[in-house]
């Protein structure tokens, strides 16, 4: 039986379902059901998140100017552009401008987080949906290192390089006690590279875990500390000094050369290693186009980087800003945050309570009241669902809307945007990188090509660096080193009454905070993440979000082993709630698959 | 200039884990929180608080010898029962069918650390079970309140026995350097807490 949902996806659910589900007994995971029709084909897609982030209830009552500090704790991967997000957000409602330094030195922290996380979202999640690590103990170190010369200068690439990483591997893999990536769907049918790629890849994980270790040097210095660097309503928290020689806190002319050698070196890894690998790894993938989703029709990038301090309009902002609806790249339109008529949160499909649900609320006057209610078809108990019902509240997620649009955010949303615009620094990129892989315009519309304009942001976004860097180090030099305005610290200098918005581009999407202040305090407070536009459940319209249109008609070759679902839902760089540093003594198994 | 010999030159990080906006997952950060603030260590020892920051920890891991990790554990114990897991115990793996990079455990930045060759010699793990993960904006529980004073005692003896012990600070630390500011500190981060 199958129905239209209005965004154009046809939904049949009378095959069989396969839950896809993590078992550990924290919340803050992902599910994701599907039903399958008889050729093992996709046709009926649920994504259920089981976090809950009422952040409000936390925050009401607090001082405003320390919300950054409760909002980075939301989450491990993205501390610093919540905190971002959220000083955005106080400086919006209380009119407080920041100088043209702190708007470099945040714009550099933030570009930081972006080439850290893409890299590091690349190889240690993503890279193994691709490869496949039991096969690079087959390879031919001599032809592995071939393979690698013929795609990269990177010096690492002898044949002994890679015959001494083998070694390694099969040590590691052979300590019982260890049982690395035991939990991997090694020799899967859909793994295509040859054992050479892999082992390449294999050596390209480890580098990647060398180096993103220096990458995140820069927050310490511009910071204060790492992890957990410091943010400041009305600029950032490091003084500038560069006669100084290392006083506790001061920025001196050789922390400012050292963030400068990092840059640099960030620039050589993502066009050495990270680019090359992910072309090499797209040519083998070209007939797997499958996980585009709505990134075709509906995508939306707040944008950020702003050029001049201050200036968040769509000119300044290096980052694209704006909505493609439809598939219609002739036209992108703007966002505002404070309109309550655009982004809308409806919660018809959600574990909330509102007082009417076929309305959506704006954030301002968001309402987080929880609501565990299963509809009528669901299987298994309240405590154990063994089958969600999706025709009922399925998801902890709310289903965030812009003008009742389901849309895509994230890197691929932004290159589409940036393209659309016929902005030179994305369209050219990805033309270049479709052409490198004889790949049509329309494979930019799938999982490769999240994946691919991923790797292309990694590479402007290290570029960025430098560029702001530089403008810095020049302001600097002509003798400006203010890098915060104190003018509206006392809450004595603020209106009774305010409200503003924050937002940013995440490395995973578009991120907006929304708060209210009354009497120096917070009243409200509402974050909006990018996988709760991305991971967010049917609305009441019936449209179906980003995740769950992204595993529409995709075959899966085994689905007791659901490698497919994994990668196209990896391939979002999903954000769910940190909480799972709970060890137990075995090592939970990570997901449970079912088929009913 | 102080003389070091063999025993204090060992690099010792004593770390403390977890998401402190989760009730119970809390322990581990609030643990470290609680040491740092009545007591003071030699230089070769380094005290972090990781929060939840998953892989982006290896590098301190790295450049130590010793470790010491507060953190909630799921040993299937009683709410509040403290459990101190040495070396070759402490669980080490990676998981490739996790769903995102935040699921990422202390387990698997540990494999890490392994795998580039980098482990800490010397493991403990601190771990307390806990009674309540779900409660968002929670406060700790009370049995696992209680175990922060016992843990940090332990911590203490391994310190010693490490030949780095550390010592109750005698001046109170002030405010500027406590490890958790602008109102995430345990005492204002409860005292300000949603109504219970």
């Amino acid at each position: 039986m199958g129905t239209q949902t209005p965004n154009g996806f046809k939904l049949d659910d009378s095959g069989k379902r396969i839950v896809v589900d993590p078992l550990t007994r924290v919340e803050g995971h992902l599910r994701v059901e599907v039903n399958l029709d008889s050729n093992n084909v996709i046709r009926n897609a649920v994504s259920s998140g089981t976090m809950w982030r009422g952040i409000e209830t936390i925050l009401r009552g607090r001082d405003p100017r320390d919300a950054w500090a409760f909002t980075g704790r939301i989450c491990g991967v993205c501390t610093g552009t919540h905190a971002l997000t959220s000083v955005r957000a106080v400086e919006n409602a209380l009119g407080i401008t920041i100088p043209d330094n702190a708007n470099s030195i945040r714009n550099i922290m933030q570009l930081c987080l972006q080439v850290h996380d893409h890299i590091v979202h690349f190889y240690h999640l993503h890279a193994l949906d691709w490869v496949d690590m039991i096969s690079a103990l087959n390879a031919d170190p001599k032809a592995t290192s071939a393979l690698a010369q013929s795609i990269s200068s990177w010096p690492l690439s002898s044949p002994g390089y890679f015959k001494h990483l083998q070694i390694r591997l099969t040590k590691f893999m052979e300590s019982g006690q260890l049982g690395p990536f035991r939990n991997g769907y090694w020799g899967h049918p859909a793994y295509k590279l040859p054992p050479e790629a892999n082992l390449m890849a294999v050596a390209h994980y480890l580098e990647a875990l060398d180096f993103q270790k220096d990458v995140v040097k820069i927050h310490a210095v511009y910071g204060g500390k790492n992890p957990h660097p410091n943010w400041l309503v009305g600029g950032v928290a490091c003084a500038i000094n560069v006669d100084g020689t290392g006083a506790v806190g001061a920025v001196n002319m050789e922390r400012l050369n050292l963030v400068s050698s990092i840059i640099d070196r960030s620039i050589e890894f993502v066009e050495q290693v990270y680019l090359p690998d992910v072309v090499a790894i797209s040519s083998f993938y070209k007939d797997w186009l499958y996980g585009g989703g709505l990134s075709g029709k509906s995508v939306m990038s707040y944008g950020d980087i702003p050029e001049n301090a201050n200036d968040y309009s769509a000119k300044s902002l290096k980052l694209p800003h704006g909505v493609i609806l439809n598939g219609n790249l002739r036209e992108v339109l703007p966002i505002d945050h404070g309109d309550p008529e655009q982004i809308q949160e409806f919660v018809g499909h959600s574990w909330y309570k509102y007082p009417d649900e076929t309305r959506g609320l704006h954030p301002w006057d968001g309402v987080t009241e929880p609501n565990f209610q299963l509809g009528p078809k669901v299987k298994g108990t309240r405590t154990n669902i063994k089958e969600l019902d999706e025709g009922g509240k399925y998801s902890w997620i709310k289903t965030p809307r812009w003008r009742g649009n389901a849309v895509e955010v994230g890197p691929l949303a932004r290159c589409i945007v940036g393209y659309a615009q016929g902005k030179a620094e994305f369209k050219e990129p990805a033309d270049q990188l479709l052409k490198t892989v004889d790949l049509p315009f329309a494979a930019l519309f799938s999982t490769l090509g999240r994946t691919a304009a991923r790797a292309l942001e990694c590479q402007w976004a290290a570029h960025q660096m430098r560029y702001f860097q530089h403008k810095l180090m020049a302001q600097i030099k002509a003798g400006d080193t203010a890098t915060a305005n104190v003018d509206r610290w006392k809450p004595e200098s603020w209106p009774k009454q305010a409200k503003g918005y924050g937002f940013t581009e995440a490395p995973r999407g578009a991120l907006a905070h929304w708060i209210k202040i009354k009497e120096a305090k917070i009243d409200n407070y509402q974050c909006v993440v990018p996988t709760t536009w991305n991971g967010s459940p049917r609305d009441p319209n019936g449209n179906i979000g980003a995740f769950e249109a992204s595993l529409m008609d995709t075959p899966m070759a085994d689905p007791e082993k659901p490698l497919e679902i994994l990668r196209t839902i990896h391939s979002f760089d999903p954000c769910l709630a940190c909480a799972t540093h709970v060890m137990g003594p075995d090592g939970q198994e990570l997901a449970t698959v079912k088929v009913r | 200039m102080q003389i070091l010999t063999p025993e204090n030159t060992k690099r010792i990080l004593v770390l403390g884990i977890g998401n402190i906006l989760w009730a119970d997952e809390g322990f581990g950060v609030r643990a470290v929180e609680q040491f740092h603030h009545h007591y003071a260590v030699p230089n070769n020892v380094t005290i972090l608080d990781g929060g939840t920051q998953g892989l982006y920890l290896v590098n301190f891991l790295e450049e130590a010898d010793c470790l010491i990790v507060f953190d909630a554990i799921d040993y299937g114990l009683a709410p509040g029962h403290l459990k101190l897991v040495r070396d070759d115990e402490v669980p080490k793996f990676t998981g490739a069918k996790k769903m995102s990079l935040h699921q990422t455990g202390f387990q698997e930045v540990l494999s890490a650390a392994d795998l580039l060759g980098r482990c800490p010699r010397e493991l403990a793990l601190i771990g307390c079970q806990p009674l309540d993960l779900e409660d968002w904006g929670g406060p700790l529980t009370a049995p696992v309140r209680t175990q922060i004073a016992p843990a940090i005692e332990l911590a203490c003896k391994l310190l010693a026995h490490w030949g780095s012990p550390a010592k109750q600070r005698t001046v109170p630390l002030p405010e500027r350097e406590r490890l958790l500011a602008n109102d995430i500190d345990h005492a204002n981060y409860e005292a300000r807490g949603r109504p219970i």
